[in-house]
């Protein structure tokens, strides 16, 4: 299985927000998607994930359609995805923001064993079960956010900023987690991020967005070698 | 003394009205954020299946699950048939976000009108099941007859089966997390179209459960252009709104407060400033409070 992107076009009423992207990422990889404020990659997830609809291109995971049907049911296709800013139900509970993920499943007993790996990696989360999420720091919102997400089971797992307004320890330990999920579950993972630097130290590939098209691409290695990436998006 | 006790009683047992009808509001707001104005023609359509069934099966009680699942059934409809439809084709413009709210007041129209239509304007009446003389204390009556009491009881029994499902079971915590944040619950894979159709079917039936025991609490008539429908829609209205419109405690505990000052105002001062009152209540509370009883004073968070 594996994700592959085919000019994919989206528009925001007149405004054009990505243009003819198109990208793959293998099974079991992790593919950071790096650029500046505006450069889309918000837009992006959000349409493979159902929110925001295509004009044009196609984007499927395996052979499931990505551009077609619902947000809800591309999660049941095993497709998760974690919006921008730690989203979480700041009303509900931190326990009830992690059932709410697993709702829709059949299977309680695995539901269940989902939990209590979601617990197992963010063991902070299972001593705050039931404190509101509007209580937690900003870390663990995002523990909770991904740990959410990992409670549909899914094999694609889109994170939208997971580091954004965290301090620099709990980036990178946000960042150890999200590769450990990938290594050791083997969830496939697109990662957006601005943070150019963490992202590509962790990821395999790595697509660099520009004003809503694709600049480059390639080995998350090789994009941080390359002088122009360096420039314009590490600062150095 | 005694006038010290009936007020209470009174302001309970109305309160306690009020709340199934402001508990039916909150549900409606929180699934779709429409103010449902059809809601006092919802529960009075229901009413009069109600006295129909009561007809068929001669059983009051029978009779009240019966219109409730009826009631939920043409809430479901209208949510499924107009205000989806509505909400979908007023996210731009002028009027964006407004047409689903004044849609709900044509729809009143519209069901009055139908009323009227098949059961004529004349009133219609139905038997309460139970006796309206007041328990004896002593030697004076009280205004709790055993209709009231059981009235109460009923309508405490529905709040405690309302909290228990949205609390307790997988169903309220979709029907929460969709309306807080509908988008995080629609990521986590709940279908937030049907669980707000359930959302309004809820209120359908607390509507027509509010509908059915205020008029056999009442004096057991009604017409198409009641005016106890109007005003168990304006105060169920004005409770929902002090409550803080997003809580179904705060819908609750507004409609008992709102309950006992139109008490105090009905016994000790005069029955015909009532209306004045309950709006001067809601003014205060807007200016004051503007969050409502219960509500958090940064407002809703995304």
């Amino acid at each position: 299985m594996s994700l592959v992107i085919k000019d994919l076009t989206v528009d925001h009423g007149a405004i054009r927000a990505i243009s003819e992207v198109s990208f793959t990422v293998e099974n079991g990889k992790l593919s950071a998607v790096i650029g500046a404020n505006g450069a889309g990659k918000s837009t992006l997830l959000r349409t493979l994930s159902g929110l925001n609809k295509a004009t044009e291109g196609s984007a499927h995971w395996g052979d499931h359609n990505l551009l077609h049907g619902k947000p809800e049911s591309h999660v049941r296709s095993g497709v998760s995805h974690v919006s921008e800013g730690k989203s979480v139900v700041a009303e509900l509970t931190v326990e009830e923001n992690l059932d709410l993920g697993a709702l829709w499943r059949r299977n309680k007993k695995e539901a269940l064993e989902s939990k209590k790996q979601a617990l197992e990696l963010f063991p902070r989360l299972g001593e705050r079960l039931s404190q509101r999420a509007d209580t937690l720091s900003g870390g663990e919102r995002q523990m909770l956010a991904i740990g959410r997400a990992l409670m549909s089971k899914p094999n694609l797992l889109l994170l939208d900023e997971p580091s954004l307004g965290l301090a620099p320890l709990v980036v990178e330990q946000i960042f150890q987690t999200i590769r450990g999920i990938v290594d050791s579950m083997g969830v496939t993972v697109v990662l957006v991020e601005q943070n150019a630097m963490g992202a590509l130290k962790i990821a395999d590939t790595a697509v660099v967005l520009n004003l809503g098209r694709v600049a480059t691409s390639g080995s998350a290695a090789d994009l941080i070698a390359d002088p122009a990436v360096r420039a314009a998006y590490l600062g150095y | 003394m005694i006038q010290f006790i009936n007020m209470l009683l009174i302001g309970i047992g109305a309160g306690s009205i009020y709340a199934l009808m402001a508990i039916a509001m909150v549900l409606v707001w929180r699934s779709t954020r429409v103010i449902n104005f059809a809601q006092a023609g919802m529960a009075l359509l229901s009413t009069y299946i109600g006295f129909e069934l009561v007809q068929k099966t001669g059983n009051f009680w029978i009779a009240l699950p019966l219109a409730m699942i009826l009631g939920a059934l043409f809430s479901a409809l209208v949510e499924i048939l107009l205000i989806r439809t509505l909400i979908k084709h007023s996210t731009s413009g002028p009027v964006a976000g407004i047409v689903p709210i004044i849609a709900t007041l044509g729809l009143l129209g519209v069901i009055r009108a139908t009323i009227g239509f098949i059961w004529g304007n004349q009133d219609i009446q139905i038997q309460p099941p139970l006796s309206k003389v007041g328990f004896k204390v002593g030697e004076e009556t009280i205004a709790l007859s055993p209709m009231n009491l059981l009235v109460l009881l009923t309508v405490v029994g529905m709040v405690i089966i309302l909290g228990f499902i949205f609390q307790k079971t997988n169903l309220g915590l979709s029907l929460r997390a969709s309306a807080y944040s509908p988008e995080i619950a629609q990521l986590a894979g709940i279908r937030v179209g049907a669980i707000r159709t359930i959302g309004w079917a809820i209120a359908g039936a607390a509507g027509a459960a509010a509908g059915l025991l205020q008029t056999v609490n009442g004096t057991g008539a009604i017409s198409p252009d009641s005016l106890e429908f109007s005003l168990l829609l304006t105060f169920g209205f004005i409770a929902a709104v002090i409550g803080g419109l997003e809580s179904l405690p705060g819908a609750v505990l507004g409609a008992v407060v709102l309950g006992l000052v139109l008490a105090v105002v009905q016994i000790y001062i005069s029955g015909t400033l009532v209306f004045i009152v309950a709006f001067a209540l809601l003014l205060l509370v807007l200016l004051v409070r503007p969050q409502g009883f219960i509500g958090s004073k940064a407002g809703r968070r995304a």
